[in-house]
């Protein structure tokens, strides 16, 4: 029973497309408006949440609306699968189960839509992951923007994994896993013809590998996270913010691929704030640090991996994200707003 | 990184500001006019790490900052008729007009499309001659070849589906305005490099000497911001007032021949009033009479809008550097990224939108961060 006066908000308060983009729109309209609906809970928003009376068992979702469907490194098949793998991975799981849903608009072509699902078989065969039920629907031309998938992934927790956004602690070391901002220039430049493709492709993949290397740590791996929309920036704001902490990074060390480096200085973007769908900071013990970094360059995905900051004692400033820039100031690194807008010039 | 680690070293980032500190004997104030040079500026903290009491005043080169309030309520105007495709720069979809924005407009149905060239405007035509496909060219001389290259192509191409909506700026007039007026503190100029790429500085010499004031042609790493002040700060020290050219990797003297006679070709010198600090004479670029028919203000006759600035954005003080976005009493509270009650707020080389995301707070409000480590020297 509705209780209150459903007013309509004020005229001109509309769903904007930065709404969606990982940043400070993104929490604005879940904290506002998402949460409130399913009587929000208190507590971190995690990549994915403890089925309730299923012991380890873990439990994600996640819609991808990709465009273009195809893109230099992936696809939105490929990505489908990893993006849920991931979610479940950054709570410490291992995917035991997918479902696959379709949303295609009429129109697409037919041989599309068998390379995206023969991609997407192909992922989850490479994960070892079954999916195990779907959906399809098809809707008309204009309803949609070609094809929408959503997956839902069922994982189990690897024994003495608990990772959470609340996890940090002072004195932790941050890692990250590979270089930054290649998935979101990547799709970016091919979307809008910007030339950069040759040299960028997507990092797309899997991380439950890199999670599973690095299980031995136990309780002083604190901290998960894959750095999607929003980027590094909105990835780190979060973790501080729920882990009530100040984290500190060094610019320097923080891998930037060259042309993604070119590419955002051409476009006036932040590679922190660009998408990323390959690689995770991890957050561990100040003793776990070397054997976190080991474990990591241990395999492919991995390679790449380096120590990129510390987490400090709030000091009156729980939430604050401080980068060390090249110069030797400092600077705080703010929660993105919304969409991306490449500047004038 | 090739081309770009060379203008970021640490190490030598260290040695010019020094060497800086070694020079500099009092606390100078110069203006960075640019606005990217703004963002580097306060992104790198650079800023925060010159001598005591030596300033970097934030100057009106943000092309999104000074377009002037009418000219997007004409976009928003024209962006709301049916049938149209209005195209801009992505940073100027958010700047809030009178009553709304473009992404807003977006969000109720409006064709509106971010580009990255204003060719790609012109292709858009191209596809859909149906619609009327207008660009939205805003900018300082360093957009103009391109807009002119744009219309040129659109008139060769015989194309009766595609406008602009020109509010172009040109620097040197700010300069001098600034100059001009009594309550001028700066003492010395960084001018934007790739103004002058295009340009190239022989507009800046006369004001250098009338109103002996040293100019430094700038890039925009780290490392150039760096070099250019300490540049600019030796001639005040030595009593010099010249054109130097830091940027030489870019810019000539003369700058680009073949850009500047697209400009001249399809533009023409006229009175401009900027946001926030008002009418500037010949400060502006339009349409030559020729090319009349490539302008959308006339095509959808919108020049009779009465725009209505937010009456507490202190953007012209932001924009002449007569105040730091600090000193602003709406600045972080009700003026944020999120809800920009002006302009400078919007783009990321809006100096109050530089300055908001360093986490720059007013002093005297708990939690005064961004502040650089010094260098003890």
């Amino acid at each position: 029973m509705i209780t209150e006066c459903p007013v309509t908000r004020p005229e001109g308060e509309r769903v904007l497309l930065g709404h969606g983009a990982g940043g400070r729109l993104t929490a604005e309209l879940l904290e506002g408006t998402v949460l409130p609906a399913f009587g929000g809970r208190a507590g971190p928003l995690e990549d994915a949440a403890l089925l309730p009376g299923s012991g380890d068992l873990v439990m994600t979702t996640d819609g991808f609306v990709v465009s273009p469907l195809f893109f230099p490194g992936g696809d939105i098949g490929s990505l489908a699968i990893h993006g849920t793998v991931n979610d479940l991975a950054m709570r410490g799981a291992e995917p035991l189960a997918l479902s696959v849903a379709l949303i295609v608009e009429e129109g697409l072509e037919l041989g599309l839509l068998e390379a995206v699902l023969r991609s997407l078989g192909e992922a989850a065969r490479g994960v070892g992951v079954p999916v195990i039920t779907g959906d399809t629907k098809v809707v008309g031309r204009g309803a949609a923007d070609r094809l929408f998938i959503t997956t839902t992934g069922i994982g189990r927790r690897l024994p003495g994994l608990s990772p959470s956004a609340a996890g940090a602690r002072p004195g932790d070391a941050v890692l990250l896993s590979g270089p930054i901002g290649l998935h979101g220039t990547a799709v970016l430049s091919t979307r809008e013809g910007l030339g950069f493709e040759a040299d960028i492709a997507s990092d797309t993949r899997p991380l439950h590998r890199l999670v599973a290397a690095l299980a031995p740590l136990g309780d002083r791996l604190r901290v998960l996270r894959d750095p999607t929309r929003g980027g590094l920036a909105a990835a780190l704001n979060e973790v501080a913010r729920d882990s009530g902490v100040v984290i500190d990074v060094d610019e320097r060390a923080v891998p930037v691929p060259p042309p993604v480096a070119a590419a955002c200085d051409l476009l006036g973007l932040d590679p922190l704030h660009v998408a990323n769908e390959g690689c995770m900071t991890v957050f561990v013990a100040p003793d776990a640090a070397d054997a976190a970094l080991a474990a990591l360059r241990s395999l492919p995905e991995g390679t790449g991996a380096v120590r990129v900051g510390d987490v400090l004692p709030a000091d009156g400033h729980p939430g604050r994200v401080v980068l060390r820039t090249a110069v030797g100031a400092r600077r705080v690194i703010d929660m993105p707003l919304g969409e991306q807008l490449p500047r004038i010039c | 990184m090739k081309y770009l680690d060379e203008y970021r070293d640490p190490e030598l980032a260290r040695r010019l500001l020094d060497e800086l500190h070694r020079t500099a004997t009092r606390p100078w104030r110069l203006m960075e006019v640019c606005g990217g040079q703004t963002h580097t500026l306060v992104r790198q903290g650079i800023d925060e790490l010159l001598p005591a009491g030596m300033r970097m005043i934030h100057g009106p080169g943000c092309p999104v900052c000074v377009t002037p309030l009418e000219t997007l309520d004409r976009a928003m105007a024209i962006a709301a008729r049916p049938g149209v495709i209005l195209t801009s720069f992505g940073d100027m979809l958010r700047v809030p007009g009178s009553d709304t924005d473009l992404l807003a407009l977006r969000a109720r149905g409006a064709d509106v499309r971010v580009v990255y060239t204003p060719m790609d405007a012109v292709r858009l035509a191209e596809e859909h001659p149906g619609r009327d496909v207008v660009f939205l060219a805003v900018g300082f001389e360093t957009t103009a070849p391109a807009n002119a290259m744009a219309v040129l192509h659109a008139s060769r191409l015989g194309l009766r589906n595609f406008s602009v909506l020109v509010s172009h700026v040109l620097v040197p007039p700010a300069m001098t305005a600034l100059l001009d007026s009594p309550e001028c503190g700066v003492e010395a100029f960084l001018a934007a490099g790739h103004v002058c790429a295009v340009m190239g500085w022989t507009e800046y010499e006369p004001i250098v000497a009338r109103h002996r004031v040293p100019v430094v042609v700038t890039g925009f790493e780290p490392l150039d911001l760096l070099e250019g002040i300490l540049m600019a700060t030796r001639q005040l020290e030595e009593g010099r007032a010249e054109v130097e050219n830091q940027y030489a990797r870019a810019v000539r003297r003369g700058g680009n021949g073949a850009a500047r006679a697209a400009v001249a070709r399809v533009f023409q010198v006229t009175d401009r009033s900027w946001r926030g600090i008002g009418d500037l004479p010949r400060s502006g670029l339009e349409l030559r009479p020729e090319f009349a028919a490539f302008d959308a203000a006339r095509r959808f006759d919108v020049d009779r809008l009465r725009p209505a600035e937010h009456p507490e954005c202190v953007a012209g003080g932001i924009l002449t550097g007569a105040l730091l976005p600090t000193d602003c009493t709406a600045y972080g509270t009700r003026c944020t990224p999120r809800h920009p009650l002006g302009a400078p707020m919007v783009s990321a080389e809006g100096t109050c939108a530089a300055f908001h995301a360093a986490g720059r707070v007013a002093a005297g409000v708990t939690g005064v961060v961004g502040v650089g480590e010094g260098n003890g020297s």
